[in-house]
């Protein structure tokens, strides 16, 4: 079941394109409730702050390297780097959190829902179809990061 | 292509101690890629949270993410 607003040409793509699986790992466990967790948000919109490199949009296969953000940056300075049109940018233009929901992880902070908002948060561009790199490379790199950081959890959310 | 980086990181993410919760608006697709827990909503693709300054609806959803976290019957899509 495809998004109704996906153009017919991606919706061919997806079904002939041969998925990556993931590999079976166990689950991790939480070291504490999730009421004392710091978590971290992952975000593939491609998300850069100012004065940050931007993806390089002209790579074949896609740029399979990551930015990070840190867990107090005003939302509204970050560039966006997507090299897709197969979806409606109006709603991220508006508000960064549709697709990195960086504002509402610190309210649930605020609220005692979570424990602490992490340090640093991960942005990666979507759009990569040879993703070598990324499971050889980027992808052990971020949990390097994110492991460093104490991170409990991360939530992480596709565009 | 998102949901296959998405899933693909944090597949790496989960194997490395970090407990894991992925969004999904293509759930067939996630299905397939089969990432540690996945969160299934009927949103479009550019705005996987909900729609733009709905901070009730954005909140839910990652309460809703975070109540996962504590699953460990892997993989999950919910």
């Amino acid at each position: 079941m495809f998004p109704a607003d996906l153009p017919l040409r991606y919706r061919f793509l997806l079904r002939t394109y041969r998925w990556r699986r993931a590999e079976a790992v166990p689950a991790a466990r939480l070291a504490r409730p999730v009421t004392e967790a710091r978590v971290a948000l992952v975000t593939s919109a491609g998300f850069v702050a100012p004065g940050d490199t931007p993806f390089d949009l002209d790579l074949t296969g896609g740029d399979a390297s990551f930015r990070t953000i840190a867990g107090d940056a005003p939302l509204d300075a970050l560039s966006m780097y997507h090299k897709s049109d197969a979806y409606d940018p109006a709603p991220i233009t508006q508000d960064r959190n549709v697709a990195f929901p960086l504002d509402r992880l610190r309210a649930l902070a605020a609220a005692g829902a979570i424990g602490e908002v992490a340090p640093r948060h991960l942005s990666f561009m979507g759009s990569i179809t040879r993703p070598d790199r990324l499971i050889a490379e980027f992808a052990p790199a971020a949990a390097t990061l994110l492991t460093g950081d104490v991170v409990d959890i991360a939530l992480l959310v596709p565009v | 292509m998102c949901h296959q980086t998405v899933s693909l990181v944090q597949t790496e993410l989960e194997r490395r101690g970090i407990v894991t919760v992925s969004l999904t608006v293509m759930a067939d697709v996630t299905a397939k890629l089969s990432p540690p827990r996945a969160l299934a909503v009927p949103h479009p693709l550019g705005a996987p949270m909900g729609p733009p300054h709905d901070a009730a609806a954005h909140e839910a959803v990652l309460r809703r993410m975070l109540a996962l976290a504590a699953q460990t019957d892997v993989p999950l899509l919910a």
